[in-house]
């Protein structure tokens, strides 16, 4: 009698633990925080795309510039404002439709309102995100195709309304303020693309597809012109090697893209696989691809870096956040790049009947 | 049979319903509301930009040589790489920067506290710092290694203020009636919190060396208890939009909160411009933070700032 009630006692026991620690764990499954870990995205091949997503498909946003203008009443944008007058980028996003919610709309929610113009670039169009339809198929193997047929519209349509013609993907950030100081120095009358300059196979190299490449209207007039003429050829699965073997054809300069003191703009990857030392490893094909001398660590990348690829959402805002918003107050950086020789003059020019402190040397 | 089975769900309802009680309450306690939730009381802004354009030229340079902020990190040998990352990246930017330690560790230079416990190590180390360096820093900055910290946003937010009141300012909880700064966004205390603390610490009923009967009360809130015995209350550190400047996550984490809550406003819904901590970085994080503060930039943004700080000497990544 004793043994069995000692039983139902214990069996009652253990069924309280037992309920307590489902409980637990389903609580703490509902309430719980995900780690902050970002995926390693460390493809074997430079021209690897993007494997198909698996669901981040729940996140969305758009940003609203003016929301938060109090904490930028110091912030003064003249600079700014003059390089996006002066420097006109045509911004073209390379996206599908099954990628428009995924990934294009936190780049149309970040960086993209930047460029003077910005165009969706899919295999089919859509009015509502709005999607330019190109009227091709989606795949790794359409990605040239695709290619010529977006700068081909964008010739078609828009070769008037700017000077530059950058092409990004939807997992590309591109720093548009960045990018115009870059552009700001060279002529888009002359034939040049500047990008990640890689070396193989291209003699005067080629410019890494992912880290975004930029064409002067010189240098996009003869690519279109180069498939009329047959020039250059229509089919290859490797979009950013073909673009490079057919501007070197065509005599368009591939440009150095970086800073005045050696260090990259264009990133083929984020911040984090460039700082770091040993996170690229050194059978990487990266090291040998390089057509500067690779460098991992603080001097891998530019205070005026213009890009970074395999971005996902979350990296897409936290950029953004890092770039447009953080800074460290009063802080005198290292790196004073010197302002366009004419914008400067043009500001001083319209300061001269204002009373206005403006700190010229703290870009 | 069947009445074993029985007694068993009864005690996994008993189970689920006791594990339920209890998580509703930590979370009603702890208060997981709107992040711009307005506490009763005790929020500490920065100065205003119209009385930053009333100071001098030669007032702001002083002014920001005025700062002194001494930063006390505590380590655990386990922390070693974390230990590893802060010391090559945020704390170059302190005054003066000492890791405090439970104990010696080959690799890296730091002060021991000979002991294991967090509250022990957080006292010794605020007495060791007061005593030491009393004369020489006005600002005690308290931090884990697993916190991302920039000085320059936390001498703005300090700007103009009278550090001869006491200041214990940070990430504030609320626990019952114990507003507390969370060690997990580093603790600020002025030089005259830092003297009432100490003159408080030998007093074991103010400053117990155990606080807690029935289970150990964090260090952090043990500091709290300890301090508003000398009349020093916690504040919580906000923006002029009442954004909260020290954090206890990491930015990645705040924004995957605001994709989720304020998914038209992400960057907007997420931190402070100002922002002064993080916390729950990796090592790797670490060298990202330093790079994406204090290099990374878009070109043509001028700021007319009141202070200036100048990069440390024998430094590479910022």
């Amino acid at each position: 009698m004793a043994s069995k009630s000692w039983l139902n006692f214990l069996t009652f026991f253990c069924g309280s633990l037992f309920g307590y620690f489902i409980c637990s764990q389903l609580f703490s499954i509902f309430l719980g925080e995900q780690g902050d870990t970002q995926p390693s995205i460390l493809h074997n091949d430079p021209h690897a795309r993007h494997s198909d997503d698996s669901g981040h498909g729940h996140l969305e946003g758009q940003m609203d510039f003016n929301a938060d203008v109090s904490q930028h009443t110091d912030e003064n944008t003249d600079v700014s404002k003059k390089l996006y007058q002066k420097v006109k980028i045509l911004c073209w996003v390379m996206t599908g439709p099954q990628n428009l919610e995924k990934k294009a709309k936190h780049v149309k929610a970040t960086w993209a309102q930047r460029c003077n113009k910005v165009l969706f670039m899919s295999s089919e169009e859509n009015i509502d995100f709005p999607a330019v339809g190109l009227k091709t198929k989606e795949g790794r193997d359409q990605l040239y195709w695709k290619t010529i047929k977006a700068f081909q519209y964008v010739h078609d349509h828009y070769l008037d309304d700017a000077d530059w013609f950058m092409k990004a993907d939807d997992d590309t950030y591109v720093v548009l303020d960045n990018l115009r100081w870059l552009l700001s120095k060279h002529d888009p009358e002359k034939p040049i693309y500047f990008g990640r300059r890689f070396k193989p196979y291209v003699k005067q190299g080629y410019m890494s597809g992912g880290a975004g490449y930029v064409l002067s209207k010189e240098a996009l007039k003869r690519f279109v012109d180069a498939f009329k003429t047959d020039k250059c050829t229509h089919s290859s699965s490797i979009e950013d090697l073909a673009l490079g073997r057919c501007m070197e054809i065509l005599n368009v300069e591939a440009g150095d893209s970086r800073d005045t003191t050696g260090k990259e703009t264009f990133h083929p990857f984020v911040p984090e696989h460039h700082l770091i030392r040993g996170y690229l490893p050194k059978t990487f094909w990266y090291w040998n691809y390089n057509y500067y001398p690779p460098v991992e660590g603080p001097g891998c990348c530019s205070d005026l870096a213009v890009s970074f690829h395999y971005v996902d959402p979350t990296t897409m805002y936290e950029l953004e956040y890092l770039i447009y918003h953080l800074r460290p107050y009063g802080y005198l950086y290292r790196y004073q790049p010197a302002l366009p020789a004419n914008i400067g003059k043009e500001i001083s020019e319209a300061y001269k009947n204002e009373d206005q402190k403006v700190k010229l040397g703290n870009p | 049979m069947f009445s074993e089975s029985s007694s068993f769900l009864k005690g996994m309802m008993l189970g689920s319903i006791f594990c339920a009680l209890i998580t509703m309450l930590g979370h009603i306690r702890i208060g997981h509301g709107n992040r711009m939730h307005h506490h009763e009381h005790h929020h500490l802004q920065p100065i205003n930009k119209e009385d930053i354009l009333k100071i001098s030229k030669d007032e702001r340079m002083e002014l920001s040589k005025s700062f002194r902020v001494y930063c006390i990190i505590l380590v655990k040998p386990k922390d070693v790489s974390l230990w590893a990352a802060v010391k090559e990246t945020w704390t170059k930017h302190c005054d003066k920067a000492e890791f405090f330690s439970s104990e010696n560790v080959k690799v890296f230079e730091s002060i021991n506290m000979e002991t294991d416990d967090m509250w022990m190590m957080m006292r010794k180390a605020y007495e060791y710092a007061f005593d030491k360096y009393k004369e020489q820093y006005n600002w005690f900055f308290l931090a884990r290694p697993t916190t991302f910290a920039i000085i320059e946003n936390l001498k703005y937010f300090l700007f103009k203020k009278d550090q001869s009141r006491p200041f214990y300012l940070g990430h504030t909880i609320k626990s019952g009636d114990l507003e507390y700064v969370s060690m997990e966004g580093g603790i600020v205390l002025s030089i005259e919190s830092m003297k009432r603390l100490n003159s408080l610490l030998s007093v074991p009923e103010k400053c117990p060396e155990q606080g807690g009967m029935i289970w150990k009360i964090s260090e952090d809130k043990q500091l709290a208890v300890c301090l508003k015995y000398a009349g020093v209350f916690a504040e919580n550190a906000e923006d002029s939009e009442g954004k909260y400047v020290f954090n206890t996550k990491s930015v990645g984490l705040y924004i995957k909160e605001a994709m989720n809550n304020q998914p038209q406003q992400v960057v907007e819904g997420c931190c402070s411009d100002m922002a002064v901590t993080f916390n729950g970085l990796t090592p790797n994080q670490m060298h990202v933070m330093m790079y994406g503060v204090y290099r990374l930039r878009a070109f043509g943004h001028i700021f007319n700032d009141a202070l200036v700080f100048l990069p440390p000497n024998g430094s590479n990544n910022d």
